[in-house]
């Protein structure tokens, strides 16, 4: 018997990344079995997939005290290379394809001013917090606050800074509880902040910016109004791509340097 | 080709990753400054154009949804590889600047929409042509 499974283990790290496809797709499946039937969709299965991922990284950490998670159990070395940045980045970039820069003209000045305040609001409330809580070089406020802006921006930015991976860590985790928090408090808070039309609604798609956040915030008040808060949405990652590792370091750089 | 819409989705990778160290070397820090940012610039200003020349026929374009469509899946892969045990001590930190993110982003919701209000409430029809 042990023989037969050490037989699976070589197979499996023979093919790592092969593996962590397998493996990250149950990962995904689960995720999304647990939204549709414990959160009866409320949590995107993106968030809960997520979520699910930080957690097995602690017990990576747990199992082997090593410091890449998951990716230190051999077996699971493939997780390492498909979440590294090479790929991601590649994965992240491609996800601009098909956007349309003349939308953002169309849909007004609102929404511009919306996804700048939205995207540079995110990084300065992050990365006061990151400060207040003892996070006070430059590169690690820098990546906490490009979490809070949402949990691609954080990684992103903090690769091209060169942050730790455990404040890459928090920056995921707190793009992470901004997108469940987006998802879920959105139609509860709707009425009082007046998301109730189209303009609004892509206001708020580029103040909030969370993708997955903001398409299930605004299915969950009001579905006609996902494609629009979608629309400006869409922008915002590759806006907070954009600014983070440059204007907003170098402004940070130069005031806690 | 789909390795049409691959390979043009990797030369934007590389070309940002480029001019992303190229402007950091030059505004003195050493960091890759916007390279994923400028990549997804040249993609959707690259594509854009091959599209409209019709350069970009769908099976290539396959090549870029393909990996477009995964991201997620790669999210949660880069989650579970970082080093959670030690950021563990600053969970309080990510939960409250996730938190007030959004606190601050639903009170200016009102506020920022009050922009450009005062022009017709209804955007106009996109003009014919401007889009496929």
């Amino acid at each position: 018997m042990t023989e037969i499974l050490d037989l699976l283990q070589a197979v499996l790290v023979r093919h790592g990344l092969v593996t962590a496809f397998a493996f990250v797709g149950l990962v995904v499946w689960i995720s999304y079995l647990v939204s549709d039937r414990l959160t009866r969709g409320r949590v995107h299965g993106s968030a809960i997939a997520i979520l699910i991922g930080l957690v097995l990284a602690g017990v990576g950490g747990v199992v082997t005290q090593g410091d890449r998670g998951l990716a230190d159990i051999p077996v699971f070395a493939g997780v390492g290379l498909l979440g590294g940045a090479m790929i991601r980045d590649l994965a992240i970039v491609a996800t601009a394809f098909g956007v349309d820069l003349g939308e953002i003209r169309k849909a007004g000045a609102g929404a511009t001013v919306a996804l700048v305040i939205g995207v540079l609001g995110s990084f300065a409330v992050g990365a006061i917090v990151a400060w207040l809580f003892g996070y006070r070089d430059p590169i690690s406020m820098t990546t906490i606050g490009a979490g809070a802006a949402t949990y691609i921006v954080g990684p992103v930015t903090g690769t091209a800074i060169g942050a730790t991976s455990d404040v890459v860590a928090l920056s995921i985790a707190a793009g992470l509880v901004k997108s469940m928090l987006v998802m879920t408090a959105t139609p509860f808070v709707a009425h009082r902040i007046g998301l109730d039309d189209p303009r609004s609604a892509m206001v708020y798609g580029g103040l909030m910016g969370t993708t997955s956040g903001v398409a299930g915030g605004l299915a969950a008040t009001d579905e006609r109004l996902v494609p629009h808060g979608a629309m400006t949405a869409t922008f915002y990652t590759g806006l907070g791509c954009l600014l983070g590792p440059s204007v907003v370091f170098v402004t940070i750089r130069a005031l806690f340097g | 080709m789909v390795i049409y819409g691959v390979a043009l989705l990797s030369g934007c990778l590389l070309a940002g990753a480029f001019l992303g160290d190229l402007l950091g070397e030059l505004i003195g820090v050493e960091a890759n400054v916007g390279g994923v940012g400028i990549a997804m610039l040249l993609l959707i200003l690259l594509s854009d154009r091959l599209r409209a020349r019709g350069r970009l026929n769908p099976t290539s374009q396959r090549g870029i949804v393909f990996w477009s469509s995964i991201y997620i899946p790669v999210v949660v892969a880069m989650a579970a590889r970082q080093n959670v045990l030690s950021a563990l001590e600053g969970g309080p930190a990510a939960l409250a600047a996730g938190t007030l993110a959004v606190a601050v982003g639903f009170l200016l919701v009102p506020v920022i929409s009050r922009i450009g209000r005062p022009r017709d409430a209804d955007p106009p029809d996109p003009d014919p042509g401007a889009d496929q």
